[in-house]
Formats: structure tokens, C-alpha cells, sequence
């Protein structure tokens, strides 16, 4: 087979590896983010959300307009440019989430298991053909924004570069789960949540709010995705309206890989799927680094078959 | 009374439009225009306002014809759920499907029909097929697979690779392609088939993304992206369609005409279809298939009866996966032509979409949902770009319309899927 004997020249050194080793983190960071919103809406309503990835992707334009909106109204400054960015995607992308939840999902609530999922295909295919024609097929270039880091060299023959936009995406995706992790065990709506997690027509009987919870659910879902837009808009500089359908594939795989509905196992799927693919495209084959992340996926199913910290499901008779 | 629901109404439709003004802000009110310069902000802040005004006149219009369209998708799925299952197809269903083939026979000399009706058609029976191969995966063994294009493109490649480099001819590839469709299958079910609902759906969606990456990658053997040309047609027992002696035309006495091809082609895959349909509904009531549906409704009491939940799950696996590699080597075989673009995820959506909607189980319900889903936009090809978007718009209204499908008689899964399986 051709793609196993061109595979996996190794022999670089200590700093390749390190290297390899920052570039993964930080897209991992960018897949838990995603991955997040899969497990959530997965938690507590038990369906693939198959358009979060466009979401997403949604996410990625409306960052690049904020971008654009900021530099014609004369913001220079570049950390406020982000921070008013930040607040705009997510405002709006949750909007999106909102929406796509209210029409498209709760009136199917109850429905046989298959009906959201056709449902979310269906919107997915909506929303890329929707991004499509409003903004063009092409590929949208941004000035890269952030620029500068630290290069440092511990093996000798290869510089290893930090950008302060890699530690920017890390440090801002780990105090995103923080304050998240906060929501979900200290605050009301996070009791809310896990109470429809569990058992959702207890919860309504004990007076949660069910519909409203969801919403929030999808809220929250949306804009952490939204972050995830705005960080891989600054991060590749380039966007077009089929990146979702990939990266949300992955986002999944983060999610089940972690164990889907936990959200410490979000996060680690994400930091695996990152490292993994970062590392097969730095060693093996770009071309195949895809096929990498699935391969790994089926192994750990295999062994693990509710993925690396999900509790297995026990099935009463 | 009266006011109060219109005032309420209109305070509905206002939210509505509020919404959607909030939705098309960012992306319809904001173009991003591509210079050489870089990106530039292009405004057109009146689409918002468009948008705002179709939404809420919309919702309005929406909410005064009735409250009660609202509450429908919810009391059906109330009935669904106590709607039992139902072995054996009723008579008005019976009488439609004959009906049906009776009208697919006849359907090129019906006088309104031309070439290109009967090409439509033969794409829709490929998706008839697909459909009722996937559908014993999904709607009888009930295994959620969201990577069946990847059969579908083993099938088609292994037909042009057969044809290609051994000078095989169709009949000698087509149940080739089945039966490596159908080891792929047992290949990708094998280590997967312990794995439950959704973990095994995001699976097969990886293995069919792998599928083609590879056939995009693997340039000596596929073509990589460019795809493989020059697949022979197939003939007709011997007789090759085309103009000159020793042809189809020539042999029979007749004119030549291409339109002959396609027509020849309709039947083949009529056949095929016919032949894959009568299969289902046969098998259906063997053991194996009676053992499809118990596993899919309750797999621990299928395990304490004896039944082994592997064999059964594989058999189903290689069974749809053999159709689809049937299909596969038919549409590359119709194309002359095949590329990775064909087999994309998109066209996995689009069979689980035609089984979903046709009900999942019922025949007669694939064979609408085919003509609805791949029929219709063909004729809609004129409007191209806004094609797709009315397609994933139809697919959620549609399943919003009715959550069990369009025939949603036989929807055993309703009731114990909500009690048991994850």
C-alpha cells in the first residue's frame, strides 16, 4: 500500500518534536472548544448535533466581519479589536445556536431517534449554501493580526517558536473551560442542566424549565464555537463556508473519543485529536492525517467502546 | 378572545422578526469583498431589512392561519408511538407498489416522457437501490450508518479497476463489485459492531471520509482527484451500443440512436432495483431477517434466545454493503467516468436521508422519498445555486411535517428506542 511506505520518516530531533508538540496543543485547544458543543447537546438531548460544525463555521465569518466592522470604525488597537470581536461572534453566533434549535430540533423533540439527526443534516447543508451565496465561495484571507513569539531551541538543530497567538488560543480556551466548568457544577442553570440531563421529565416535574434549558444549552454550544471561529480565523487567516463540515467531523470524533457527554472528555478528545494530527502531518503523510485521526479513533473504540472517560452504559432488562 | 390571540400573535411574529434580524445582521447585511488589496467590507444593510419584513409577515400569516399546524408535529409522534408494528404490508400498499412498477416499465413510451425524464429516472433507481441497501442496515438491523457511501465507491471503483486493467466485462464485475463491496463491509463491521448507536454512526462516518481520502491520495491505483475515464459501457449480451456494424442497432435492425444506451441503461437498473427489492422483502421474513429486527428491538433478550448479535449485525452489514457495490459499479459503469467527488458525505446523507424519510422499512416509502429528494431537485437544476439550499430546507421541513416519515405505518423503533438503547 502506498500510503503505508511513504509513512512515518522519523529522526528529527528533540525540537521538531517540540514543535510538533505546540502546534498540536493549540489546535486541540480549537477542537475541545467544538467538541464541547457536541457533548453538551449530546448530554442532554441525546442527538448529534450535525450542524454544529457550521456553527462553527458561522462563527469564523462572523468573526472576520467583526474584524473588518472594527478596522472601519477605526479601532487600532489590537487586543480590544479581539475583545470586541470575541463579544460580537458570540453574540450573534448564539443567536444562530438559538435559532437553529428552536425551529429545526424542538419541534422534534420525542420524535423517533433519526428525525433530529436528518433534521441537523439538513440544516447543515442550509447553513453552508446560505454562507455560500451570501458571502461567495471563495477562500476570505485575513491580515494576520497577532504577530511576534518566542523561539527557543533546547535540541540544538531546530528552532521551536511560540507565537503569543498559540499562547493567546491556549490560555483563552483553558480559562473558557474554567469559567464553564464553573457553570456546570456552582450555578442554577448548570443544576438545571444536569437535572435534564438525567432525567428530563423529573426535571420538569421538579420546576426546571426544560425548553429553556436546551436553549441555553445551545446558546452556551454556539458561542464557545463561536470562540473556536474566531480563533482559527486569526490563527490559519484564511476561511471559506465548507470548513465547518471537517472540523466539526473532528470535533465529534474529540467528543467521542473523550467519551461523549463528559466534558472533561471533550476536552481531552480535543487535545488528543489536535496532538494526532499534528504530529502524523509533522512525522508521516499531510495527505493522510485525517485517516490518522479515524484510525485512532476505532482503536480506542475498540478497546474502550464508550470512549477514554465516559462510564459505560448500563443497560437495564 | 379574538384580539387577544391576534395581539399575541403579532407579538410573536415581532420576536420572529427581531430574530431573523439578528441573524441576517452579521452575514447578509455585511459583504466581504476579495481585493487585491485583501478583504474590504461591502454593506447592503437593506437585505437585513428584507429579511426582517419577509420573517415577520411570514410568522404573522403563519400564526393567524392556525395554532394548530404549530401543534402537529407533536401529536403525530404521539400516535407513532403507539402505532404497533405490522409485519405484513397492507392492501392499498401492496396495490401501489404494483402500480408503481407497472408505471416504471411503461414509463419511456409514455408520450410525455423524453431521454432526459428517462435518465432522471435511472438516477433515481440507483438511489431507489441504495436506499433499500442501507435500509437494511439502518431501518431493519437498526445500525446507524452514516458512511454507506463508502460501499457505494468500493463498488464503482472496483468495476472501473476490474474493467479497466483486466478487460472484464460488466456482467462478470457487477457481482465482483457486490462481493467486494460486501468483504469491505464484513472488513469495516468487524472490529465496529460492538459499538452502539452513535459511537458506531460517527465510525462508519470516519471510514467513509478514509475511503476517500485514500481514493483521493492513492494516485497509481484511483487517479487521485482526477478520477478514472474511459470506464467501458456495458453491452448487451455481447452487443455494444454504438453506430456501425455488429452494434445493438445494427444487429436488431434497428436505426442507431444513443437514446438507445439509455434506455437500455433504465431497464438494467430497473432490474436491479426490482431484483434488490424483492430481495429485501424476501429475506425479510427468512430467519436472518426476523433476527435483523429482533436485534435491532432488543439485543439482550436476542443474546439470552441464542441468537449471536455479531454474525447477525455482519450479515447485515455485508448485505447492504453488497447492494451498494452493486449500485456503485452500475452508476460508474452509466458515468463512464469516476472521481472521489461523487462519494461524499453528502451523498451518505442523501440515502439515509431517502430511508429516514421514506420510514424506515417501508419500500414504498424509499421509493417516494427517492423521487422526492433526487427526482425533484433535478428539475430544479436551472436554479443551481439556490438548489441545495432549498434541499437541506426541504429535508427539515419535511421532517418536521412528519417525524416517522412519509409512510410511518411501520415505526417499531418508536416506542422502545425511547426505553432502551442509548
Amino acid at each position: 500500500m502506498e500510503f503505508l511506505s511513504r509513512a512515518c520518516a522519523g529522526g528529527a530531533g528533540i525540537d521538531y518534536f517540540l514543535q510538533q508538540l505546540v502546534n498540536g496543543v493549540t489546535l486541540g485547544a480549537i477542537y475541545g472548544l467544538i467538541a464541547i458543543g457536541y457533548t453538551m447537546v449530546y448530554g442532554i438531548i441525546g442527538m448529534i448535533n450535525f450542524a454544529h460544525g457550521d456553527i462553527y463555521m458561522i462563527g469564523a465569518f462572523i468573526s472576520l466581519v467583526g474584524f473588518l466592522l472594527m478596522s472601519a470604525l477605526g479601532i487600532t488597537s489590537v487586543p480590544i479589536a479581539i475583545a470586541g470581536v470575541l463579544l460580537f461572534a458570540m453574540i450573534f453566533t448564539a443567536v444562530y445556536g438559538w435559532t437553529v434549535e428552536r425551529v429545526a430540533y424542538r419541534p422534534l423533540r420525542g420524535a423517533p431517534r433519526l428525525a433530529p439527526l436528518i433534521s441537523a443534516i439538513g440544516v447543515s447543508i442550509v447553513l453552508q449554501n446560505y454562507v455560500q451565496l451570501a458571502q461567495g465561495a471563495r477562500v476570505k484571507p485575513l491580515q494576520p493580526m497577532v504577530q511576534g513569539g518566542f523561539t527557543f531551541s533546547p535540541g540544538g538543530e531546530f528552532h521551536v517558536t511560540i507565537s503569543i497567538l498559540q499562547i493567546m488560543i491556549v490560555l483563552l480556551t483553558l480559562s473558557l473551560m474554567a469559567g464553564f466548568t464553573y457553570l456546570i457544577q456552582k450555578t442554577p442553570l448548570g443544576r438545571a442542566q444536569r437535572a435534564t440531563e438525567q432525567d428530563r421529565t423529573m426535571a420538569a416535574l421538579l420546576g426546571v424549565d426544560v425548553d429553556r434549558t436546551i436553549s441555553a444549552t445551545f446558546v452556551i454550544g454556539a458561542s464557545l464555537a463561536a470562540v473556536a471561529g474566531l480563533m482559527v480565523t486569526l490563527y490559519y487567516g484564511v476561511i471559506d463556508f465548507y470548513l465547518g463540515f471537517v472540523a466539526g467531523i473532528k470535533a465529534f470524533t474529540a467528543a467521542v473519543l473523550g467519551g461523549i457527554g463528559s466534558l472533561p472528555g471533550a476536552m481531552l478528545g480535543g487535545l488528543l485529536i489536535g496532538l494526532i494530527e499534528a504530529f502524523w502531518s509533522g512525522y508521516c503523510s499531510i495527505a493522510y492525517k485525517d485517516v490518522a485521526v479515524f484510525g485512532v479513533l476505532v482503536l480506542v473504540l475498540i478497546f474502550r467502546p464508550t470512549g477514554l472517560l465516559g462510564r459505560p452504559e448500563v443497560e437495564k432488562v | 378572545m379574538a384580539r387577544g390571540l391576534s395581539l399575541a400573535a403579532l407579538r410573536d411574529a415581532a420576536a420572529a422578526g427581531i430574530v431573523a434580524g439578528l441573524l441576517a445582521l452579521p452575514l447578509l447585511g455585511f459583504r466581504l469583498l476579495d481585493s487585491a488589496q485583501g478583504l474590504s467590507l461591502g454593506y447592503r444593510l437593506s437585505w437585513v431589512f428584507y429579511a426582517v419584513i419577509g420573517v415577520f409577515l411570514g410568522r404573522l400569516v403563519l400564526n393567524l392561519i392556525g395554532a394548530k399546524w404549530a401543534a402537529r408535529p407533536r401529536s403525530t409522534h404521539h400516535n407513532a408511538a403507539m402505532a404497533r408494528f405490522t409485519p405484513s404490508a397492507s392492501q392499498s400498499e401492496y396495490i401501489a407498489g404494483w402500480a408503481m412498477i407497472a408505471i416504471a416499465f411503461v414509463l419511456p413510451f409514455l408520450p410525455f416522457v423524453d431521454r432526459n425524464v428517462v435518465d432522471r429516472m435511472t438516477l433515481v433507481l440507483i438511489y431507489v437501490m441504495l436506499g433499500t441497501g442501507l435500509n437494511i442496515v439502518v431501518g431493519l438491523a437498526g445500525l446507524l450508518d452514516l458512511g454507506y457511501v463508502a460501499f457505494y465507491a468500493v463498488g464503482a471503483y472496483s468495476y472501473a479497476l476490474l474493467a479497466l486493467n483486466f478487460d472484464l466485462s460488466f456482467w462478470i464485475c457487477l457481482p465482483l463489485a457486490g462481493i467486494f463491496a460486501a468483504a469491505f463491509g464484513v472488513l469495516l463491521g468487524f472490529p465496529v459492531l460492538r459499538l452502539r448507536g452513535d459511537y458506531l454512526a460517527i465510525v462508519t462516518l470516519g471510514f467513509g471520509e478514509i475511503v476517500r481520502v485514500i481514493l483521493i491520495n492513492w494516485q497509481s491505483l484511483t487517479g487521485g482527484p482526477n478520477g478514472l475515464v474511459g470506464i467501458p459501457r456495458p453491452s448487451f449480451f455481447g452487443l455494444e451500443f454504438r453506430a456501425g456494424a455488429g452494434g445493438f442497432a445494427d444487429v436488431f435492425g434497428l436505426a442507431f440512436s444513443p437514446a438507445q444506451r439509455i434506455y437500455f441503461l433504465y431497464y438494467l437498473i430497473l432490474a436491479l432495483a426490482l431484483i434488490t427489492i424483492a430481495f429485501v422483502q424476501r429475506v425479510r421474513s427468512l430467519p436472518i431477517g426476523r433476527a435483523w429486527e429482533a436485534l435491532r428491538e432488543d439485543e439482550i433478550a436476542c443474546r439470552s434466545l441464542g441468537l449471536n448479535p455479531t454474525t447477525i449485525k455482519l450479515s447485515a452489514f455485508a448485505l447492504g454493503a453488497a447492494f451498494a457495490g452493486f449500485a456503485g459499479s452500475f452508476f460508474a459503469t452509466r458515468q463512464g467516468f469516476i472521481s472521489p467527488e461523487s462519494f461524499s458525505f453528502i451523498e451518505s446523507a442523501i440515502i439515509l436521508a431517502i430511508v429516514v424519510l421514506g420510514g424506515m422499512g417501508s419500500q414504498i416509502g424509499i421509493v417516494l422519498a427517492a423521487v422526492l429528494l433526487v427526482g425533484l431537485p433535478e428539475w430544479f437544476r436551472d436554479l443551481q445555486q439556490y438548489r441545495m439550499l432549498a434541499f437541506g430546507g426541504a429535508m427539515v421541513l419535511i421532517m418536521l411535517w412528519r417525524p416517522q416519515g412519509l409512510l410511518s405505518r411501520r415505526t417499531p423503533t418508536a416506542k422502545l428506542a425511547e426505553a432502551g438503547s442509548s
